[in-house]
C-alpha cells in the first residue's frame, strides 16, 4: 500500500476510531465504577427495619412490645429550595432547627454524599400524617416507619434495659453488623438478647427517574429482601410481682430479688431507685436526667452492688460448721451481750443464754458464730490457719459467693470472699489468727456480695443444698437457654445438714413476738415462711437492713432476698418487704391482718437517710 | 431494447453505490430505534406516536427518503457546480439573517422557527460550503500552494465559520476545522495540520500543566523539526535531549536553591502570604522564574539557528523559528484567549474536560451522567428499552446530542463499537468512491462530506465519553432532529448522485 495522502487520512480515521473504541472499552468494560454509579443513580434502597422481638413475662404478659413511630429522613443531595417556615410548621419544630440542620448537612456534604440521614427521630404518628400530606413539596425528605419499644407494664426498667441508636463506637465493635440509624439494645435484657431480638433488616429496591420520582420496583421486587422479625423472648420475670416489688421498694435504696428455687428462675429483680419504663422508650431524651440523678438509677444494685451480707451469713457458717463437725444441733454456747476475746468484744443483743444452733439462728446470736468460726479456723484437722481459712473459703464459694454466678444477666458482679492469701498480704504471714477475722462469722469484714448472691443462698437453703444458676430468660418457642441453667449445683455441705438450719429459720419467723425470734414480723399465716434477718453495720450512717426468706418451708416456691440500704434492723424494712412479696406471690393478695404493714412499707420513705455523694 | 437510449447511461442498480445507501438506511433506522428508546419511559407509547420524537423522526425519515429520491432522480447532478456560488451566497444570507430573525435556544441564535418547524441554517451551510469548495478547487489551474487560491479557499471556509461563531454556536463552527483534512488531500502542506495540532497541544498544556512545560515541549518539537530537516537527528539526540532533560528539572533545582538561600520556613511564610494576596518583599532568588530562564536561553539560541539557516540557505528553519515565536506568543496569550475570548460556558466546559475543575452537578453533570449511562452498559448492554439511565431520563438531551448514551447503555460495548465501525466504513466508502472519481469536483465534494461526518462523529462521541468538551452537535443520521437529518441526507445523496453520474458512462 502506498503511503499517499488518501491512505494517510484513512490511517488517521482508523486511529481516531480506535481512540474512541479504546475509551469505550475502558469505561464500558474495564471500569466498574460507572455500573455502580448507574445503580446509585437509578436505584433507591429503602431499608425495611424488622420489628424487634417481644419480651414476655413468665405468664405470657407482654413486658416490652412495639409501636410505630416515624423518622424524618433527608437525602441532602436531593433537597431543593423549600419553604423552611412551612416545613417547620408541619414538623412542629423551629425554623432555626431546620436551618441549622441544613447548614450542618452542607458542611458535611462530602461525607454525606448521596446518603440519607435522619433529621428527626421518632415523630409521633400525627406529626407524620401532617407531613405526608405535603411531602411532595419537599423533595429529599421522607418519612420512614420504624417500630419503637412500648412498655405495657411499669415493671423492670433496669432489667429490660433500653434500645437506642448505635453510635460510632458501637459500630466499630460490631463491624458489618450495624449501620448508622440502626438501633440496638444497650443494657439489660435488650443487650443480653440483642442477637435474638433484633431480627434481620430487609430492603426494597426502587427505580427512580432523574427527578428522583420513584418509578417502579426493580425487577418487580424480585431482588428485594424481606425483613425477618426478631425472635420473641420469654423472661422468668413475673410482671405483676415485679411491679409489686418496685412499689414496695419505692423511695428506698436497695434491691429485692426473688428466685424460684426449684428452677433458679428470677421472678423479680428490683433495683431501687430504678428507671421508669416511660423513660426507656425515649432514652435519648431522658438520658441526661437519668445520669444526673444522684441515686444512680442506671446502677443495677441487685447484681452490681457489693454489700456485706451481715447476719444472713451466719447460715453459711452454721452449715460449714455442721459439715466440718465443729458444731452440732445440740451444741450450746453462752452469750453475755457478745463474744469476748482478750480485751476485745464482739457485741450482741439481749437474748437468753446459753442457746443451741437452731436458737442461734432464730435469735441471730453473734457470739455463737464467733465460737463456730473460731472452731472452724482453729480446727486441729488442718495444719494451719492458712489451710483452714482456705477450706472455709472453698465452702463459702460453693454457695456461689465470691464469684460471678454466671447468670444470663449482663454486668454481674463477682463480690469477694477472703482467703489466706488475702490475709497474708494484709497482715503478713502468721500475722493474723481467728480473732483477727472474727467478724467474718457474722457476715461483716471483708465479705462482699450482691443481693443476687443472697437470693441464691436462700434458694440453695430452700432446695436443701443445691441451686440452679439464677437466670432471667426462659426456654420459649424460638429460644433455648444454656444447659447450665438446668443443672443442679451442690454446695460442699451435705444436704442432710440443711433441715437443721431451716428449722432455725422457721423459728426465727414463726415463734411469735416475744419469743426472741428476730423476724416475727415476716410471719404469714399458713405460708410457713423461713427467714433470716441481717443487719449490716454501716460506718457511713444507718445500718443496712437485710432479710432473706423462702416459703413454704416444705415445698419452697419462692426465695427472696431484700436489701434495704440504711434501713436499720433487718426486721425493720427488709423483712416486711420480703415477706409481703412472698405473700403476694403465694396468696395473690395481702391479708387484712398485714395490710397495715403493706401500707407502712408503701409509704415508707428512706431517701433522706441515704447519703449521696 | 437494452442500452438503446445510450445517453441515459447505465441503470440505477449498477451505478448507485448501494453500500452507501444501505449504510444510510441502516443508520437512520438505528437512530430511530434509539430515539424511541431515549424517550421511552415506564409508560411507553407507540414508536409512531406523532406527538413524540420517535414519531416526528419517522416523518423526517420519510421526507429524507423523498429528498434522496429527488436528488437521485430529478435534480441533474451537473447543476450543482453551476449553482454552488448562488447556494453559498444564499446560505450566508440565511446565516446572517438568523442572527436577527432567529429564536434564541440555549443562548445561541441559530434557529429559524416557522410555527412548529424549526430549522438551523448552519446545517445547510456545510453543504453549500462543500459545494463551493468543490467548484472553486476543481477549477483548472487551481493550486492550493498559490497564495491567492489559498486565501480564496480559506475565505470560503472562514466566512460561514465566523458567522456561526457570532451566532454563539461555536460547536458547529468547529466542524469546519475538519475541512483541513480535505485541503490536505488536495495538496495543502501537512505542516499546517501539524501547526494547528501543536497550537492545540500548547493551549492545553499551558492550561493544565504550566506555561513552563508548554514552552519546554515547544522547544523540543521546534528543535526536532529543525535538526530532522537538516539531517542532524543524531545531534538532536546527543545535544538537545540532555538539555531538555536538564531543563525539566530546573524548577525543582531552583526551589532547592532558594530553600538553601532563603530557608524553608521563611519560604513557607512568604508563599502563604502570597496566597493570601499580601505584598511581601521577595528575596531575589525567589523572583527568578524558571520560565524566564528557559525563555532567555531559547531566545539567545535563535540567532544561532538563524545564522545557520542563512549560511545553508535553509528556508525551513526560518519558518520553524517563525512558528516557534508564534508558539511562544500563543503560550503567553493563552491566558488571554481562555479568559477573555472564550465565553463563560465554553470555558467551563473546557475546564471540566481538562479536569481543571470538578463539577459533577453543574457543567460536568451531562458528561458524568453520559459516562455513567454508557459505562453501565457493559459488554452486551442492558437490552433494548431496558436501560435504567435511559428510561428514567438521567442523561439530558438524550435523543439529540447524547443519543450515543442510549446505544451505549442498551447495546453495550458491542453496540457502540459496531456503530463506530459502521461510521468508519461509511467514511472509508465515501473516500474510496471520491478517490475513484474522474472529476475533481466529485472528489473534493466527497472529501468534504467525509470530513463533516468525521468531525461530527468524533466530536459527538468524544463528548459523550469525556474525550471532548461538551459541544452540542448531533451524531449524523442517528440523533433526533429534522435539520440535521435533512442536511446529512442531502449532503450524502448529492455525493451518491455525483458518483452515480460518473459511473453512468464509465
Amino acid at each position: 500500500m502506498k503511503l499517499n495522502r488518501e491512505n494517510k487520512l484513512l490511517i488517521g480515521l482508523c486511529t481516531a476510531a480506535a481512540i474512541l473504541i479504546a475509551k469505550l472499552f475502558s469505561i464500558q468494560i474495564l471500569d466498574e465504577e460507572y455500573k455502580l454509579d448507574a445503580r446509585n443513580n437509578s436505584m433507591v434502597y429503602t431499608t425495611i427495619y424488622p420489628t424487634r422481638g417481644i419480651i414476655h413475662d413468665r405468664n405470657g404478659e407482654i413486658l416490652v412490645g412495639n409501636k410505630v413511630a416515624y423518622d424524618l429522613m433527608v437525602t441532602p443531595r436531593e433537597v431543593e429550595e423549600f419553604d423552611t417556615l412551612a416545613l417547620s410548621r408541619v414538623l412542629d419544630v423551629t425554623p432555626e432547627f431546620i436551618k441549622e440542620k441544613m447548614a450542618e448537612y452542607r458542611r458535611f456534604r462530602r461525607k454525606i454524599g448521596w446518603q440519607t440521614v435522619v433529621m428527626i427521630k421518632q415523630m409521633p404518628q400525627e406529626t407524620y400524617m401532617k407531613f405526608a400530606e405535603v411531602a411532595y413539596k419537599f423533595p429529599g425528605f421522607r418519612g420512614q416507619a420504624r417500630s419503637i419499644r412500648e412498655y405495657p407494664f411499669n415493671a423492670g426498667g433496669n432489667l429490660l434495659g433500653y434500645v437506642s441508636e448505635v453510635d460510632a463506637a458501637f459500630m466499630k465493635r460490631h463491624p458489618d453488623e450495624y449501620k448508622a440509624g440502626d438501633y440496638a439494645g444497650k443494657t439489660g435484657i435488650e443487650a443480653a438478647r440483642e442477637k435474638e431480638l433484633r431480627g434481620e433488616k430487609g430492603y426494597n429496591i426502587w427505580l427512580r427517574d432523574s427527578r428522583n420520582k420513584i418509578m417502579s420496583r426493580y425487577e418487580g421486587g424480585a431482588e428485594d429482601k424481606e425483613a425477618v422479625p426478631g425472635k420473641d423472648i420469654t423472661t422468668t420475670i413475673d410482671a405483676h410481682l415485679q411491679h409489686y416489688g418496685q412499689e414496695l421498694m419505692n423511695n428506698k435504696v436497695g434491691s429485692l430479688v426473688a428466685i424460684e428455687p426449684s428452677t433458679g428462675e428470677i421472678l423479680t429483680m428490683v433495683s431501687s431507685p430504678g428507671i421508669d419504663v416511660e423513660m426507656l422508650a425515649d432514652i435519648g431524651k431522658h438520658y441526661g436526667e437519668i445520669s444526673a440523678n444522684p441515686y444512680k438509677p442506671m446502677f443495677n444494685r441487685a447484681v452490681q452492688a457489693p454489700y456485706p451480707p451481715g447476719s444472713v451469713f451466719k447460715l453459711v457458717n452454721a452449715l460449714i460448721g455442721l459439715e466440718e463437725e465443729v458444731v452440732y444441733p445440740g451444741t450450746q454456747y453462752p452469750c453475755r451481750m457478745g463474744y469476748h476475746f482478750g480485751r476485745n468484744k464482739l457485741g450482741c443483743h439481749e437474748h437468753r443464754s446459753p442457746i443451741n444452733l437452731e436458737e442461734s439462728i432464730m435469735m441471730s446470736c453473734n457470739a455463737y458464730y464467733c465460737y463456730v468460726l473460731r472452731d472452724l479456723l482453729e480446727n486441729p484437722e488442718y495444719g494451719s490457719f492458712d489451710e483452714s481459712m482456705d477450706r472455709w473459703n472453698e465452702y463459702v464459694k460453693s454457695f456461689g459467693f465470691g464469684r460471678k454466678l454466671g447468670s444470663d444477666f449482663p454486668s454481674e458482679l463477682g463480690g469477694f470472699v477472703p482467703d489466706s492469701r488475702y490475709y497474708n498480704k494484709v497482715y503478713g504471714k502468721g500475722g493474723w489468727k481467728a480473732t483477727t477475722v472474727i467478724s467474718l462469722s457474722i457476715g461483716q469484714g471483708e465479705l462482699g456480695c450482691t443481693p443476687l448472691h443472697l437470693a441464691n443462698l436462700c434458694a440453695t437453703i430452700a432446695n436443701r443444698g443445691y441451686y440452679h444458676i439464677p437466670h432471667i430468660i426462659k426456654d420459649s418457642e424460638h429460644v433455648e437457654i444454656d444447659r447450665k441453667y438446668k443443672e443442679r449445683n451442690y454446695t460442699l455441705v451435705d444436704t442432710l445438714h440443711f433441715p437443721k438450719v431451716i428449722k432455725g429459720m422457721y423459728r426465727a419467723v414463726n415463734s411469735g413476738f416475744g419469743s426472741g425470734g428476730t423476724a416475727s414480723i415476716a410471719a404469714v399465716d399458713g405460708l410457713d415462711i423461713c427467714g433470716k434477718t441481717g443487719t449490716a453495720q454501716n460506718p457511713h450512717g444507718h445500718d443496712h437492713s437485710i432479710f432473706i426468706c423462702f416459703a413454704p418451708m416444705d415445698d419452697p416456691k419462692i426465695a427472696v432476698a431484700a436489701y434495704v440500704e440504711n434501713g436499720g434492723f433487718g426486721a425493720t424494712w427488709a423483712a416486711p418487704i420480703a415477706s409481703l412479696l412472698v405473700e403476694k406471690y403465694l396468696n395473690g393478695e395481702i391479708s387484712d391482718k398485714r395490710k397495715y404493714l403493706e401500707t407502712r412499707v408503701l409509704e415508707g420513705d428512706l431517701m433522706d437517710r441515704v447519703k449521696v455523694k | 431494447m437494452r442500452d438503446l437510449g445510450g445517453h441515459r447511461g447505465r441503470g440505477l442498480a449498477k451505478t448507485i453505490d448501494w453500500w452507501l445507501v444501505a449504510c444510510w438506511f441502516l443508520m437512520i433506522m438505528i437512530g430511530w430505534a434509539n430515539i424511541y428508546a431515549s424517550i421511552h419511559s415506564s409508560e411507553p407509547s407507540s414508536i409512531f406516536d406523532f406527538d413524540s420524537r420517535s414519531g416526528k423522526q419517522f416523518i423526517w425519515m420519510m421526507t429524507s427518503l423523498g429528498l434522496a429520491g429527488l436528488i437521485l432522480f430529478v435534480i441533474p447532478p451537473r447543476a450543482y457546480e453551476g449553482l454552488s456560488l448562488f447556494i453559498y451566497g444564499f446560505t450566508i444570507l440565511l446565516l446572517i439573517a438568523v442572527i436577527f430573525l432567529g429564536i434564541e435556544v440555549k443562548g445561541s441564535r441559530s434557529w429559524f422557527a416557522f410555527g412548529p418547524v424549526r430549522f438551523q441554517p448552519a446545517e445547510i451551510s456545510k453543504i453549500s460550503t462543500s459545494l463551493l469548495l468543490a467548484t472553486v478547487m476543481s477549477q483548472l489551474g487551481y493550486r492550493i500552494g498559490r497564495m491567492k487560491d489559498f486565501i480564496i479557499t480559506a475565505a470560503i471556509i472562514l466566512v460561514p465559520m465566523m458567522i456561526i461563531v457570532l451566532q454563539s454556536e461555536t460547536g458547529s463552527a468547529l466542524v469546519y476545522v475538519g475541512f483541513i483534512f480535505m485541503l490536505y488531500r488536495e495538496g495543502l502542506s501537512g505542516w499546517l495540520i501539524f501547526m494547528v495540532g501543536m497550537a492545540i497541544l500548547l493551549f492545553i498544556l499551558t492550561l493544565t500543566a504550566t506555561p513552563y512545560v508548554a514552552l519546554l515541549v515547544l522547544v523540543g518539537v521546534a528543535t526536532l523539526c529543525i535538526f530532522l530537516y537538516s539531517g542532524r537527528f543524531k545531534w538532536w539526540l546527543l545535544a538537545v535531549v540532555p538539555m531538555i532533560v536538564l531543563f525539566a528539572f530546573l524548577p525543582s533545582l531552583m526551589e532547592l536553591l532558594s530553600e538553601w538561600v532563603v530557608g524553608a520556613e521563611q519560604m513557607a511564610s512568604i508563599s502563604a502570604a502570597l496566597e493570601a494576596g499580601e505584598e511581601v518583599a521577595m528575596p531575589f532568588v525567589m523572583k527568578i522564574k524558571p520560565f524566564y530562564i528557559l525563555l532567555g536561553c531559547s531566545i539567545l539560541a535563535m540567532p544561532f539557528f538563524a545564522f545557520q539557516a542563512f549560511r545553508e540557505g535553509n528556508r525551513f528553519t526560518y519558518l520553524a523559528l517563525l512558528g516557534f515565536i508564534g508558539g511562544i506568543l500563543l503560550v503567553f496569550s493563552t491566558d488571554f484567549l481562555f479568559n477573555d475570548v472564550l465565553q463563560d460556558h465554553q470555558r467551563k466546559r473546557i475546564e471540566v474536560l481538562l479536569g481543571m475543575k470538578e463539577d459533577p452537578s453543574g457543567v460536568g453533570y451531562n458528561v458524568n451522567q453520559s459516562k455513567i449511562a454508557i459505562g453501565s452498559g457493559g459488554f452486551f448492554g442492558k437490552g433494548y428499552l431496558k436501560g435504567t439511565q435511559t428510561t428514567y431520563g438521567f442523561v439530558p438531551e438524550q435523543s439529540t446530542d447524547f443519543i450515543f448514551c442510549t446505544v451505549g447503555e442498551e447495546w453495550g460495548f458491542m453496540g457502540t463499537s459496531l456503530l463506530i465501525l459502521m461510521f468508519v466504513f461509511l467514511i472509508w466508502r465515501i473516500i474510496h468512491d471520491a478517490e475513484r472519481s474522474r472529476e475533481a469536483f466529485t472528489r473534493i465534494y466527497g472529501y468534504c462530506v467525509a470530513c463533516c461526518i468525521f468531525m461530527h462523529l468524533f466530536i459527538n462521541i468524544g463528548m459523550t465519553i469525556g474525550l471532548m468538551p461538551v459541544i452540542g452537535i448531533p451524531l449524523p443520521f442517528i440523533s433526533y432532529g429534522g435539520s440535521s437529518m435533512w442536511a446529512f441526507t442531502i449532503m450524502l445523496f448529492i455525493f451518491i448522485a455525483l458518483n452515480r453520474n460518473e459511473r453512468k458512462y464509465f
